[in-house]
This record gives structure tokens, sequence and C-alpha cells, in this order.
């Protein structure tokens, strides 16, 4: 216990950063793979915009970047966070990265939760003149609202786990701190301190997506 | 000029896989609709009757012919025409397709604001909506706190929102048990009356012709076998395929399997008498019987009743002489059309 008072600030600092980079890139990430999503869903046969090659390319390059482990990801994506975002290393370049990877994995679990709603509520939209656009906007999405909050909060947890290996490219979060103050330094109350925190984030975020869903769901 | 007129129609889906066959769900089929109408469309389930209405509002494209819609020609219609079209033409659905994210104000609100109609004219015209299907209360309320048949009324409000001239019905009232369809259909009844809108319904239920539509055709294998006034084409349909859709249909015509079982508990020949409209008695009938000294037994039977007018059929076994009976069958014919059931022998 002595030896994890005096770290007590690093972990507030670690969980914050974890918290930064794990917000971020559900943003962009989630943004990402929503709009990757909606056009998997959109372009399959029988869909609102039917393109086969669309489609096909769309589902190969998912299929392509999906299954790559996280950390090697992240290592082989690096000269490219360094082209976009300036820098490889460090909580910008893992955001950067983490979100490229989350929109892969995101746009799979949007277009199954889209993949629910029933083929005839869009036809009815069509059927009063809607424009497809105006569908996928002002309908697709409500209508299926509530398994996307629930898939989105699956997410969260998933960015929590990956934002872990941060700092193999210099980045902070619990991950590191685990790591390099708690494992390294043969500590190990300092690891289950930090371990102890993301039970804590991942409660709440689970928490507050069942509260979400279910007022989407109304039940 | 008809409100809605198709001409040598085809709708083709391409094989659903290699090497398999192209299906014709509507094959060359001509069709007119006049303003006003309530047109039934019948037949078995994949006779085409369902992607036949979606032609209607271009839902589906046909893959060849003409389809006229209030004189335009629908298959010419680029994207942005399509949605002007649709917005004159309604829809309701089997399974309702309500919007579940949605309020019933919001469903109804919906085609609305697709319209553009400004924000001031929306809140009327949605109570006036909801008055006439008599869900005012349930304005607030969401779809799955709805009975079906509070439903199906929720989605004919909907699909009346923008005041169309045409109504498409597929199967609207199959999911409903009898006395909401009951209701379902005289509020489409004042639909028709009311607001003078053109409806087409796309059914297998032999009540809601009989108590809603004006004229019928039967549909099979993606064709128009028959079509005409609701009566003539139920009391006495002429296509070999309308007759043995009609007769699976209509009360009183046994099937196949319940000639065999008749058969085996009566003796003698069974024929079958199909009454029209009142034009005979049935008592004079049996009384040529009579006269003839053919005994005769009532096995099956039913009347039907089409907003008023009256056809039936009656099964008899008849025992006695051959000659006799050949003799009473032929007095009869000038009476009633008479159908023997073939022997077994």
């Amino acid at each position: 216990m002595n030896d994890l008072i005096p770290l007590l600030p690093k972990l507030w600092q670690a969980s914050y950063e974890t918290l930064y980079i794990v917000g971020l890139s559900l943003i962009f990430g989630g943004l990402g793979g929503l709009i990757l999503g909606l056009g998997l869903y959109t372009t399959r046969s029988n869909s609102l915009f039917s393109n086969r090659p669309v489609f096909g390319v769309l589902n190969v390059l998912v299929n392509v970047f999906r299954p790559i482990p996280f950390i090697i990801f992240l290592a082989a994506a690096q000269p490219l966070a360094r082209f976009v975002t300036g820098t490889g290393i460090g909580n910008t370049a893992i955001i950067f990265t983490l979100s490229l990877a989350a929109a892969f994995g995101i746009s799979r679990i949007v277009e199954q939760n889209l993949l629910t709603v029933q083929p005839g509520v869009i036809e009815a939209a069509r059927s009063v003149g809607a424009s497809r656009s105006r569908i996928m906007l002002t309908l697709l999405i409500p209508e299926a609202l509530g398994p996307l909050i629930l898939g989105y909060t699956f997410i969260v947890v998933a960015l929590v786990d990956m934002s872990a290996v941060a700092g193999y490219v210099g980045g902070g979060g619990l991950g590191t701190f685990a790591i390099q103050y708690g494992y390294r330094q043969f500590h190990p109350v300092v690891t289950w301190a930090a371990v102890l925190v993301i039970i804590v984030i991942v409660q709440l975020v689970q928490f507050l997506g069942n509260y979400l869903a279910r007022k989407a769901l109304r039940r | 000029m008809p409100l809605i007129s198709l001409r040598d129609v085809t709708k083709s889906y391409p094989p659903s896989r290699r090497g398999g066959d192209v299906v014709h769900a509507v094959e060359g089929l001509d069709l007119d609709i006049e303003a006003g109408d309530i047109y039934g469309i019948i037949g078995y389930s994949g006779a085409g009757k369902s992607t036949l209405v979606r032609l209607i509002n271009a839902l589906e494209h046909a893959t060849s012919g003409s389809i006229l819609v209030d004189g335009d020609e629908v298959t010419r219609m680029k994207e942005s025409e399509l949605r002007r079209l649709r917005l004159g033409i309604g829809m309701i659905f089997q399974q309702f397709n309500l919007f579940n994210s949605k309020t019933v104000a919001g469903n109804v609100a919906y085609p609305l604001e697709v319209a553009k109609t400004p924000r001031a004219d929306i809140a009327p015209r949605m109570a006036e909506l909801l008055d006439f299907v008599g869900l005012s209360d349930k304005a607030r309320n969401y779809p799955e706190q709805l009975s079906g048949g509070q439903k199906q009324r929720v989605g004919i409000a909907r699909a009346l929102a923008t005041s169309p001239r045409i109504l498409l019905a597929d199967e609207a009232t199959s999911a409903l048990d009898p006395e909401t369809t009951h209701e379902v259909l005289e509020l489409l009844k004042r639909v028709n009356t009311e607001f003078g809108v053109t409806i087409v319904v796309i059914t297998h239920e032999m009540d809601v012709i009989q108590t809603l539509a004006t004229k019928v055709a039967v549909m099979d294998g993606g064709r128009i076998v028959e079509q005409g006034d609701v009566f003539d084409v139920f009391s006495k349909p002429t296509e070999a395929s309308s007759q043995r859709f009609v007769s699976t249909v209509v009360r009183g015509v046994p099937s196949d399997a319940e000639l065999v079982a008749l058969r085996q508990r009566h003796p003698g020949r069974i024929v079958t008498l199909s009454f029209r409209d009142g034009n005979t008695s049935q008592g004079a009938v049996f009384s040529d019987l009579a006269q003839a000294g053919v005994a005769f037994e009532l096995i099956y039977g039913g009347i039907n009743d089409i907003r008023g007018r009256v056809f039936g059929h009656l099964t008899l076994a008849l025992t006695g002489h051959d000659d006799a009976v050949d003799r009473a069958l032929v007095t009869i014919a000038n009476k009633v059309d008479v159908t023997e059931a073939p022997s077994h022998e």
C-alpha cells in the first residue's frame, strides 16, 4: 500500500489520459464507423443504394483491417499516423490509430444493428415519397437507436482494452501506468489499483449505455 | 380515361442463383382501374399480387410495358418525379409497417414532413386524420402500445395524410381477427365514399372482396385470368384457373377431398347445383326431381351474399334409375347450372 500512495497523482493523471484517448477515439472512430456501417448497409442488395461493386470493396476493406491484432496494427500504421497527425508517437498518434481500427469494428456493429430494422418500415417510408437520404438520416438511425447504443457501449469497453497498449508508442493512460510503475517495479498493488480504476470505468460506461438504450427502446 | 392503366406489363427477377430460371412475377398484364373504384385483386399467394401493387407506386420497376397513373407514364419517371407520384398514392401493409421510433402523431406527420407541409398546418391535419380513424386519444402513444386494429388505423391515417387520390392496400387485414377486419374494411369503405379515394385491395380473403370491392380481378401465375363485376366473377367464373381459385373461397362448393368423403357416405350420383341471383326457385328444381322419380338428399351447400345479391351452391346425392336421373338432370339444367362430380370408377 505504501508503494501506491506516492503514485496516486500519477494514477489520476493516467485515468484522465485513458478517458481522453478513449473519448476522442470514440468520437472519430464512432463517426467513421457509422459512415462505413451505413455504407455497408445501404449498398447491399435490395437496400436503399444497392451497389454491388461498392459493397464488395467496403466489405473486403473491413474484412482485411478488422482482424489485425491492435498492437501490430499500431506498429504497421505508424507511418500513416505520422503522415496524418505529424507524429508517430504519444497520445495523438494512438488516438489516430485507435480511431481507425475502431471504425472498422464499429462499422460491422452498425451494419448488424441496421439490419434489425424491418424492411417493411423502409418500404413504408418510400411509399410516402421520402427520399433515400431522408430515410437514412431520419428513420433508419432512430429505428435502430436502442441496439446501436448497446453496440457503441460494447465498443467503448473494447476501446479501453485497446488503449492499454498506448505505452508501446509512447502514449500514456492506465495501461502504461500499470506496466511502468506496477509490473516493472514489482509492485502488484499498483497494477491492481489500475485494474480497479478500469473496472470502475467499464462499469460506469456499461451502466450509462444500458440506461440510454432502455430509454431509446422504452422498456 | 382510367385512373390507373397497365398495358402488357412484365416484371422479371434475375435468377436467384447462377444457372437458375428468370422469375416472372408479373407477365404481360393488362389492367384498367377507374377513378372511384374499389378494385380487388385476389389470388393464391405467389400469384404476383404484391408485385402488381408495387408497380403502381413504382416501389418495383417494371421490366417492360406501360403503366399510366392519372395519365402520366410511371415507367419513364426519374427518382424525383417518382417521389412526387408517391405523395399522391397512399399504401397500407399487412404488417402495418409503422415507425416504431415515432409516436402515433409522429407516424402520421411523417408524410406531411416529406411533402414539406408548413409546420403550422401539420398539427390540424394530424388531428383531423386521427379523428377520422378514431384514434384522437392515442396521438402520444407508441405503436407497441396499440392493438393490431389500431395499428392498421394509424397506417391508414398515415397513408391518407397527403390526401392521395389512390390507396393501395396490400393484404391490409390478413393479420387481423375477423371482428377487427370488419372494422378496418368499414373504415376503408368510408375512405372511398367520403374522400373519393380509389382503392386497390390485394387479398386472398373472400370476405374482403365481398364486403369491400366493386370490381375484382383474379390473378394466377403473374397474369390476370379473369376480371369484372364481383358478383359475376364469384358466382360464375369462366376460366378454369379462376374457377379453381373461386371454388376455394366461396361457400358451398365441396373440395375434392370433401367429395371423396361425401361419396363414401352417400350412394348414388353427386351433383352440385349453382343458383344465381334468385333467378330460379330451389323449390321448382326440387319438384322437378321428385316428378322424375329421383330421390335426393342435400349433402353440402352454402349461400353467398355479395352486396345484397345472392348466389349459392347445393350439392345433392341423387338416387333412382340411371335413365330417370339423366332425364331429371336435363330438365333442371334449363333452370340452374349443374355440375356432376365424376364418379371414381
